[in-house]
């Protein structure tokens, strides 16, 4: 009896590896792929994976029965991402196409792993022309062939809720002082009420204040030859603003520190208790979700102080890269063609609320014309991209997760002084400094 | 007595195999010489494919310059020599700073669950050895946590540690405990620490508890029925007999405590997942962050084999330790 | 045998602190997966009031779940099993042969329990890739990578156990089979093992929790065909909301069949440890 048992688990056994030899379509070697196809990594844009993959699917089958090129598609959750892009990069085995945070693109460009958009690269997915300005600056850096291309485009706004600004009497602030004495008025924190929410606890969003408050303050965090600069005052003041939202200005509430996945925030001003919020223009499928109108709410340019630079975003989006080690060149280049095509673009905004990077490309990401174009103006007028810096990657997490140690100390009832804010930064960038 | 008679008729089964060594000396080697390392072969090729090599590739990782410009191009990875340790141990420089409190975090987290893990299974252990009504039910229900996936029991902690919604909260202020109006948080801020080592408690005390549990059993009753006729209470009971007897477990039990708890990754980062509060920062999180989000795996390789130095450099002095002990009772 | 007060107030007070402890997150895992996705995003409540099964029904589309499920079961099943069978090969020499390079051996496997899996991630994934890259073996993204990786990361224990279990059982079982005619891979599998019983089950339970519930190395040596739960139940938070009820319940659906085994297991594996790996 036991030994049958046992010979049953031992054929089990090798039937699973069996199997597992079998099962090599993980998808992951480009190597291995025949001419006709190719793998493309795309990173989650909507509600759940599969939405994602609900979503592009249609427009893969539709770019197959144009090209006769397959592909095989892999929708990656943010957790994963980065560790699946490096392990790619350092194997040299991974995808034929990926798209990324474009934040991270000069980063990767480093690597040297990722396809230079060159002359005759351009021309075979239809020219460097066809983009808009903005968008292409985020594709690696200044100086260099690009190594991505822009795919979709977001923006910040100051998202506002048009009854509590009319009960309160108020218009939307054109100033961050106005912004803050709006946002001292609506709160009450008796009934809940705060004047904003934050995403204290993310170190994506708390690194992208960082930066816009910085270059509202004419600040920088790298000098021209790519030297950190973390600790110059702007950017110590910059970060002093945005933390006295919570800390001095009390509209932000201290439970925010623990905001970390980006929805807390949305769903604080889809209550109603937040009056304003920050977010990226693609808030509006989760407003929508816990039953917001897009009537309800107005969007105006996140305000600078006074005195300072009319800068209301960074550049945010994904961009598309070509591994260099691609068997199928060609195809991944009709593929980038393709997904960065008028029709692609104007199908794929309205599912994952992004601004086209198309140049005079009309958008589809909301039904609100004064919506669409307040984004579109910041988008392309108001906005600067994150630092187009090798060591950008480590310059987001390490600054972004300072702010949320410095966040976490006004929370639980410390104070966060101008010079703890320095020492932070300089810390962060020894750190940086070390990891280059 | 019919036992002690029957058991030297054993031992001449013993001798009577000797006619199969006798034929030995016709041969250089011993016939079958290579059955064990037929038997260990299997487990040394994928101790060394899974282990050992990727260990020493690891190590010479940590002696080049491997960072972004280099991943996709090993080769082109300049020799840094003993750079990256230089870096990891220069303990004014922030790196070091960082590594240095990681470090430090990681002692006090390892020190309380392993000692609370184990005097919790302890506990347990000793409430069940005797037997009563119910025993059954507590035994089966307190080892559930072990086979809880780890992901599954860590994510639903988080949730239990929401500030504003959380259950944890929740109970604190009906017990008057903390104030309802300004909850503390659990996940940022120096209480990460706390969430961190109740969290891993939960998860590991089961184990202990289990190893314990089945020490337990090897223990004769006798010695009990005996102590306690001579009028020891059972504390005495527990310190002279039930620990003696548990010798041997607990010095495999502990060491493998140790190890597992001080290189924990999977609850900083299941609990805080990418912004990590300085007080979460478990040293094997704390590597994986500098090498994966930073991309520096020299640096990061290097932290990993000092980590390794370390490690092993307790268990060494521990054994040596044990050994003494248990040669001198 | 008499109880003093002491010792029964000691007794109560600590099984009902442990089922405290262990039960909570239980409870709050199994409710909060019977309740609507705004009920979780809320304020606690101990009883669902908006009692709902939807999450049940939801996990399965959200994420492709049910194959992740066959992936776990298929990788950790015969990781368990062919880390058992290598591991009682291994003890058996251990335990009755006297062979050049026995301590060696012993103390390299378990020493390997001290690498910190940061250290050979990376490295093990490009191994494995020129692996696929020489033999045309594929290991990254097929169930074969991390069956291999998982039965390594449970032999050392597992043959430190059976060990102590073989070293348990009389020599003069061996001998009488020998008298017989026995090989001695034919005394181990007739004569040792049935014996060994206990010990096996316990390796095989301690061998697939391990491989059940890891979550580093499968998230890098996966993809998205090939994921395991462990890894899976991560993509409940996504872009747009953080699914706290579908991850509940998620958590309550892989926690069911590997608790109810285990348990069911449970005396075996209790005795199996006894009786080798505490002596």
């Amino acid at each position: 009896m036991k030994k049958r048992v046992l010979g049953a688990a031992a054929i089990f056994a090798a039937a699973a590896l069996t199997l597992a030899g079998c099962s090599g379509s993980g998808g992951s070697s480009s190597s291995t792929d025949s001419a006709g196809s190719i793998t493309y990594w795309a990173s989650n844009q909507g509600t759940s994976l599969q939405n994602d993959k609900d979503v592009l699917q249609p427009l893969l089958d539709k770019f197959t029965a144009q090209t006769g090129v397959k592909v095989n598609l892999e929708v990656i959750g943010w957790n994963d991402l980065q560790t699946r892009i490096q392990t790619a990069i350092t194997s040299g085995v991974g995808p034929d196409v990926v798209n990324i945070g474009n934040t991270w693109a000069t980063s990767f460009q480093a690597t040297g792993a990722f396809l230079p958009f060159d002359d005759s690269a351009m021309s075979a997915i239809g020219g460097a022309d066809k983009f808009a300005a903005t968008a292409l600056s985020t594709g690696g850096a200044a100086g260099q062939t690009p190594t991505s291309v822009p795919l979709y485009g977001y923006a910040y706004g100051l998202y506002y809720n048009k009854a509590m600004f009319a009960a309160a009497g108020l218009t939307p602030p054109t100033t961050w002082e106005d912004m803050v004495a709006d946002g001292k008025k609506l709160t009450d924190p008796a009934k809940g009420v705060w004047g904003t929410s934050i995403e204290a606890g993310s170190y994506t969003e708390n690194n992208h204040f960082a930066f816009i408050t910085s270059a509202q303050n004419g600040g920088a965090y790298f000098d021209g030859s790519g030297n950190p600069t973390f600790t110059q005052s702007q950017n110590v003041d910059g970060i002093q603003r945005y933390i006295d939202l919570m800390q001095t200005d009390k509209i932000a509430d201290t439970a925010d520190a623990q905001y970390s996945t980006g929805t807390e925030s949305i769903s604080n001003f889809a209550k109603g208790t937040a009056a304003m919020i920050f977010n990226q223009n693609n808030a509006e499928a989760n407003l929508t979700a816990d039953g917001m109108d897009a009537s309800q709410y107005g969007v105006v340019p996140i305000p600078a102080p006074a005195s300072g630079k009319p800068v209301a975003s960074f550049i945010a989006g994904i961009n598309l890269s070509v591994f260099k080690n691609t068997k199928n060149q060609d195809a991944a280049l009709k593929f980038v063609n393709f997904m960065t095509s008028p029709d692609t673009q104007s199908a794929l905004g309205k599912p994952f609320s992004s601004i086209p990077v198309l140049k005079d490309a009309t958008p589809t990401f909301t039904t609100d014309p004064d919506i669409a174009k307040t984004f579109s103006n910041i988008y392309n007028n108001l906005s600067q991209p994150l630092p187009t810096v090798p060591l950008e990657a480590s310059f987001e997490t390490e600054v972004g997760n300072s702010m949320n140690t410095l966040f976490a100390t006004v929370a639980t009832g410390g104070s966060v002084s101008s010079s703890d804010i320095q020492s932070a930064l300089n810390t962060a960038q020894e750190k940086v400094a070390a990891s280059n | 007595m019919v036992l002690t008679t029957e058991k030297p008729e054993v031992a001449p089964v013993g001798v009577a195999s000797a006619p199969g060594a006798v034929k030995l000396p016709k041969k250089k080697r011993p016939k079958g010489w290579w059955l064990p390392f037929a038997l260990i072969a299997p487990a040394i090729v994928f101790e060394l494919l899974i282990h050992v090599i990727p260990m020493i590739v690891g190590i010479w990782m940590s002696f080049i310059k491997l960072t972004q410009f280099y991943i996709a191009n090993w080769s082109a990875a300049p020799f840094v020599g003993f750079g990256n340790y230089q870096i990891a141990l220069n303990f004014n420089g922030a790196q070091g700073q960082a590594l240095l409190s990681s470090f430090l975090v990681t002692c006090g987290f390892t020190i309380l669950v392993v000692g609370l893990a184990w005097g919790f299974g302890m506990a347990a252990a000793v409430a069940l050895q005797k037997a009563f009504r119910g025993r059954a039910i507590f035994r089966t229900m307190f080892l559930i946590p072990y086979a809880v996936p780890m992901y599954a029991g860590i994510i639903t902690w988080k949730f239990m540690f929401q500030q504003n919604t959380g259950v944890i909260n929740q109970i604190l202020g009906a017990l008057h405990l903390i104030d309802p109006n300004n909850p503390p948080f659990w996940l940022i801020g120096n209480n990460a620490f706390v969430a961190m080592v109740v969290v891993a408690i939960w998860k590991l005390w089961p184990f202990a508890f289990l190893m314990l549990m089945a020490g337990l059993q090897t223990i004769n009753e006798d010695l009990y029925e005996a102590a306690s006729l001579d009028g020891a209470k059972p504390f005495r009971q527990w310190r002279n007999i039930t620990l003696p007897g548990l010798g041997a477990v607990n010095n495999v039990l502990l060491l493998v405590l140790f190890l597992w708890t001080f290189n924990d990754f999977n609850t900083p980062f299941i609990l805080f997942g990418g912004g990590e509060p300085p007080a979460g920062d478990l040293i094997s999180f704390h590597i994986y962050n500098t090498s994966f989000i930073t991309l520096n795996f020299g640096f990061g390789a290097a932290m990993s084999v000092l980590l390794l130095l370390f490690l092993m450099l307790v268990s060494a002095i521990y054994l040596v330790f044990i050994n003494r002990r248990s040669r001198r009772a | 045998m008499r109880e003093t007060t002491g010792f029964k107030t000691f007794r109560i007070v600590t099984l009902a602190a442990l089922a405290v402890f262990v039960l909570l997150p239980l409870y709050v895992m199994i409710t909060s997966a019977l309740k609507p996705l705004g009920d979780v995003q809320g304020k606690f409540t101990w009883w669902p009031t908006n009692f709902t099964i939807q999450p049940f029904i939801d996990i399965w589309s959200t994420i492709p779940l049910a194959s992740y499920f066959v992936n776990s079961v298929i990788v950790s099943t015969s990781a368990s099993v062919i880390s058992v069978i290598i591991a009682i090969f291994a003890s058996y020499a251990v335990s009755r042969y006297k062979f050049r390079g026995r301590n060696a051996f012993t103390t390299t496997i378990l020493s390997t329990q001290m690498f910190p899996g940061v250290l050979f991630l990376l490295p093990l994934y490009l191994i494995f890739i020129n692996i696929s890259q020489t033999l045309g073996i594929q290991l990254i993204g097929s169930y074969l990578g991390l069956i291999i990786t998982y039965l390594t990361f449970t032999l050392p224990f597992a043959i430190w156990m059976l060990t102590g279990y073989f070293d348990n059982i009389p020599r003069e079982l061996d001998e009488a089979a020998k008298v017989d005619g026995a090989s001695a891979i034919g005394t181990l599998i007739r004569v040792i093992l049935p014996v060994a019983r206990p010990g096996i089950v316990a390796v095989l339970v301690y061998s697939f929790i391990t491989a059940w519930g890891e979550v580093l190395f499968a998230s890098v040596l996966t993809t998205q065909s090939s994921r395991t739960l462990a890894v899976g139940l991560g993509e409940y938070s996504t872009q747009v909301n953080v699914y706290w009820n579908q991850i509940m319940a998620a958590s309550v659906v892989v926690s069911i069949p590997v608790v109810i085994g285990f348990l069911l297991l449970q005396r075996n594996f209790v005795a199996g440890l006894s009786a080798g790996a505490v002596k």
